[in-house]
């Protein structure tokens, strides 16, 4: 690290640039931008969770007060507007090819979930837009719904889309199935366990919103959306749904708030807007309430899993193995099929050498709203098994948890799992210890004494986990499915007066990365921290990205702009070669000055980069004018963050209501940027995560009607839920990008929901219980439990 | 269309609304005051607290009819006319008490009505506890606690030259 750019530099908790537009309201969020002679978009949906279209009929909606136009399903296809796709194959065990159904923005046909959209009423305000709505009449021919996941599959399940029999998507596998039945079969003790992950609606503060405008002069169209990926949205809609070709179609993703994977997706929505805006040719806009956000936005987990774990009889784990059925909702998102799959069961060793792993899954279709990644994606899935298993193994054997643990952590690497996964760095005891300590481990018998006076049981529980991250590279996924390389982009712009302009494929909805970019180049050029700026969120600028999402922004989006300033410095010693009159080979550049080695002789940043387009030093033939460079950045591995969760709760016998008394997280995320950046991220991943433990759960009636329709029913965490967390940081840099960012985004909602069930379950005495974790849950497990002895 | 008359930001302004246009929408789409959010539809999320005469309010729960002849403050309106920030502001910025910055007008807005009503002096408790009408999904609150507790201190300071907002 450069002494001259501490304060600024990798490492420092610098104070965001972005802060100063959002705590003042002058952030630009989709539903602030307002084109000229914008108009509103609301949409019909369905209020059946499966069911036929016999007719429908917008014809008193079209006369209504402010409305321009109401278009159907029926248009949309005769219009040859292709359907919306998922972007990652995957084959069952027998080589067949996954289940894609057909997926319109409108439906025409036939309705498979509760707010599938029908039609689409263009207003002038959304006041008359919803009042026209109100009049267009559907007549439904409702069909009996398939909701819960385990029965989709059975002979007596309604089938939901035609040719895919069972309501199933894919039956896969992964690992050695012999060689795992073979160690159970020699094991001294299984440990079993059936497990559901709860089903979660992300509920990102801002809901998602699509501003679309059609210039008829150039035949071409501009999406301003809550997108985590434009390029990739704008790709999609380009190349599959055939709205317009790529160099007509324009994607902006402003000022977008939060995204937890959720706005990744390319949704009905927006290739809606973007079709009716060439139709109506004036802007649409559509902005969601928070109402359709629960019924539209991609949900999250929502898995059943039966686990068992075989060990010796000195605790040392053989094998592990787990079936779990995947609910992919009533349609495949663009990511559904990865999540259970390559992102799940790559992840089942955890931190632990385990020499056999089977796992199965079978992906279904429900009558429910569609799944894909929500922060974590499968990890927090993976997570969970293992760390149930283990922890509930070593209370089932008479081990300490934390003793279980020791044995069975992989302590050499690289380490090739069972799994595809290669671990390249890590120290696991490392993290643990450093946790131990600072959640005064040793002094939890004594707090469980004094909790056991109050009338209230106290429990310990740990999460040791693991994840794969910065994803990805991109033959490696290209190999198991993925439609898409993973790599990313940075363009590096100098400009004439020495001020940097970073162009990042990336995307930042709260991550920061107009500070923590920002910091990496400056001390790297030795510039100061306010003559860079990152620019990022639109086609127009950044000529292609992959966007943000699974945790890969500091490990591929930085290791981009590293590749793209090496070779800035090597074109910048060219220029100072000849400003200097001295051969390149002797230009040393440092704290932003180049210098003649063994010399007095320099010159400065900004005289370099004047020079580069003054290009009066050098002539066209010996070196092109201009600073400028381009990497495109495809990594050669994941990276693996791992690290160590341990939560404290007293449990209230009267009530079942759980207190989460204390939180320790020791997370080793390879190099760290922005500490602070760091830590608020752990912090609202393990916000996400103890929501997913204790509070949170989306809930399907057997009609498959959301019963958890809004901030009324879905207890989303809020400040007097949670307790503030202690986080701490342990370090071994990935050696597969030149940082050493192992990525830190998605790590807390990871770890954290195994933590507080192994805490609960262990001051209760019983592992009877579910997620959510709610007061009547534990009350419940309560009635039926002894709990166990204070140590 | 009934118009309306109040006081924004100091600034007087009418408009032609709709008896059912909410103080949110007069704000957002006629006065083109953007910082106030929307977040939700049962009036829990918090994003859209502004002060009405004083008091925190949640725009999406108030006509703007009801609000004829108010004084409202939003967001816009705490910086100084020369551009300081007020410290609450500036404390969210210290603490990293934002990420994505949408719920964070209506938490710096009900931060201040909390140290209207309970003082300079809030303890972790108080403040988890009268933050129960705004959502953060993002930061785990746990710095929003920390900015707020920062912010209610320096307002009490005359690191700041107000102390509430009117």
């Amino acid at each position: 690290m450069s002494a001259t750019s501490s304060a600024t530099g990798i490492g420092a908790s610098v104070r965001r640039k972005e802060d100063f537009r959002f705590i003042t309201g002058k952030g630009q969020y989709t539903d602030d931008v307002v084109r000229p002679g914008e108009t509103r978009a609301v949409f019909v949906r369905s209020p059946h969770a499966h069911a036929k279209i016999k007719s429908i009929d917008v014809n008193a909606a079209r006369k209504m007060p402010g409305v321009v136009d109401v278009l159907t399903g029926a248009q949309l296809a005769t219009d040859k507007i292709g359907n919306l796709i998922c972007g990652w194959m995957i084959h069952s065990k027998d080589g067949s090819p996954m289940k894609m159904s057909a997926h319109p923005a409108l439906a025409a046909s036939k309705v498979n979930c509760v707010g599938d959209a029908v039609a689409v009423v263009i207003a002038e305000t959304v006041a008359q837009g919803r009042d026209a709505a109100e009049t267009v009449k559907v007549d439904y021919e409702v069909l009996q719904a398939v909701v819960d996941p385990a029965k989709a599959q059975d002979k007596g399940a309604l089938q939901i889309h035609a040719d895919i029999p069972n309501n199933t998507i894919y039956q896969w596998h992964l690992g050695d199935q012999k060689a795992t039945a073979a160690a159970f079969a020699a094991a001294k003790h299984i440990t079993k366990l059936d497990i559901v992950n709860n089903r979660l609606v992300p509920n990102a503060m801002e809901p998602r919103a699509a501003l679309a405008e059609y210039d008829v002069g150039n035949d071409s169209l501009t999406l301003w959306n809550t997108s985590q990926n434009p390029h990739v949205s704008r790709l999609v809609i380009a190349a599959f749904v055939g709205m317009a070709p790529e160099h007509k179609l324009r994607v902006i993703a402003p000022d977008v708030g939060g995204g937890f994977g959720s706005k990744i997706f390319i949704y009905p929505e927006e290739v809606v807007c973007l079709w009716a805006a060439r139709k109506v040719q004036r802007p649409v806009k559509w902005t969601s309430d928070r109402s359709e956000a629960f019924l539209t936005d991609a949900h999250g987990r929502d898995h059943v899993t039966h686990a068992e774990l075989a060990l010796d009889a000195g605790g040392k784990i053989l094998a592990l193995r787990a079936k779990t059925i995947a609910n992919l909702g009533a349609y495949m998102s663009t990511f559904s099929s990865s999540v259970p799959t390559y992102l799940y069961g790559t992840l089942l060793s955890g931190q632990y050498d385990i020499p056999s792993i089977y796992c199965e899954v079978d992906a279904v279709y429900t009558n429910t709203a569609p799944v894909d990644a929500y922060r974590g994606a499968g990890r927090p899935e993976a997570t969970f098994v293992v760390e149930r298993l283990v922890e509930v193994a070593a209370r089932q054997m008479g081990i300490e948890p934390t003793e279980l643990r020791k044995r069975n952590f992989i302590k050499t690497f690289p380490h090739q799992t069972p799994v595809i996964m290669a671990y390249d760095a890590g120290d696991y005891l490392a993290s643990m210890k450093k946790a131990l300590e600072i959640a005064d481990v040793k002094g939890f018998g004594k707090r469980k004494r004094e909790s056991a006076h109050n009338g209230k049981l106290r429990g310990l529980g740990y999460s040791t986990y693991i994840e794969a991250c910065g994803i990805a590279p991109s033959q490696a996924v290209g190999s198991l499915g993925a439609g898409v390389g993973l790599w990313e982009s940075a363009e590096v712009r100098v400009n004439p007066t020495g001020s940097v302009e970073v162009l990042t494929g990336c995307h930042a909805h709260g991550q920061g990365h107009e500070t923590t970019f920002a910091q990496l180049v400056s001390e790297r050029l030795g510039i100061p921290f306010e003559n860079v700026s990152i620019v990022h969120g639109d086609t127009d600028k950044v000529q292609f990205g992959m966007g943000t999402y699974g945790s890969r922004s500091g490990a591929v989006g930085m290791s981009a702009i590293v590749k793209a300033l090496d070779k800035i410095e090597i074109k910048a010693k060219k220029v100072a070669a000849f400003m200097l009159e001295a051969a390149e080979g002797d230009i040393e550049f440092k704290d932003g000055k180049f210098t003649v080695a063994g010399t007095d002789k320099s010159a400065a940043w900004g005289d370099v980069s004047l020079n580069a387009y003054v290009a009066h030093k050098f002539t066209g033939a010996e070196l092109e004018p201009g600073l400028k460079e381009t990497s495109f950045y495809d990594p050669t591995n994941f990276t693996f963050p791992a690290g160590c969760h341990i939560c404290e709760v007293e449990v209230d016998i009267e009530t079942g209501k759980t207190d989460i008394v204390n939180w320790t997280a020791v997370d080793d995320f390879g190099t760290v940027i922005n500490p602070m950046i760091v830590e608020g991220q752990v912090h609202g991943g393990i916000a996400q995560g103890i929501g997913q433990a204790l509070l949170e759960g989306a809930v399907y009636d057997k009609d498959g009607q959301l019963v958890s329709g809004s901030f009324m029913d879905y207890s989303m965490p809020h400040a007097h839920d949670l307790p503030s967390f202690q986080v701490g940081l342990t370090e071994t840099k990935s050696p597969s990008n030149p940082l050493g960012i192992k990525g830190c985004g998605e790590a807390g909602a990871i770890a954290s929901p195994a933590a507080v069930i192994n805490a609960i379950t262990d001051a209760i005495g019983t592992e009877n219980l579910a997620m959510p974790a709610t007061a009547n849950a534990v009350w419940s497990a309560l009635q039926g439990a002894k709990p166990r002895q204070a140590a | 269309m009934p118009a309306v008359s109040m006081t924004v930001n100091g600034k007087p302004v009418t408009g032609d609304v709709e008896a059912r246009t909410l103080l949110v929408q007069f704000l957002r789409e006629n006065l083109r005051l953007t910082g106030t959010h929307v977040g939700c539809d049962t009036s829990q999320c918090g994003a859209c607290v502004v002060h009405v005469d004083g008091i925190a309010a949640k725009s999406c729960t108030l006509l703007a009819l009801q609000c004829e002849g108010a004084k409202v403050t939003t967001i816009e309106g705490l910086a100084e006319p020369g551009g300081a920030l007020h410290p609450m502001q500036e404390a969210f910025r210290e603490h990293h008490g934002l990420q994505c910055g949408y719920c964070t007008p209506g938490m710096i807005m009900a931060a201040l009505d909390i140290v209207r009503r309970r003082g300079n002096e809030l303890d972790e408790h108080t403040i988890r506890e009268q933050l129960d009408g705004n959502i953060c999904r993002c930061t785990g609150y746990h710095n929003i606690v920390k900015a707020i507790a920062a912010g209610a201190k320096n307002m009490g300071k005359g690191g700041g030259s107000r102390q509430a907002v009117e």
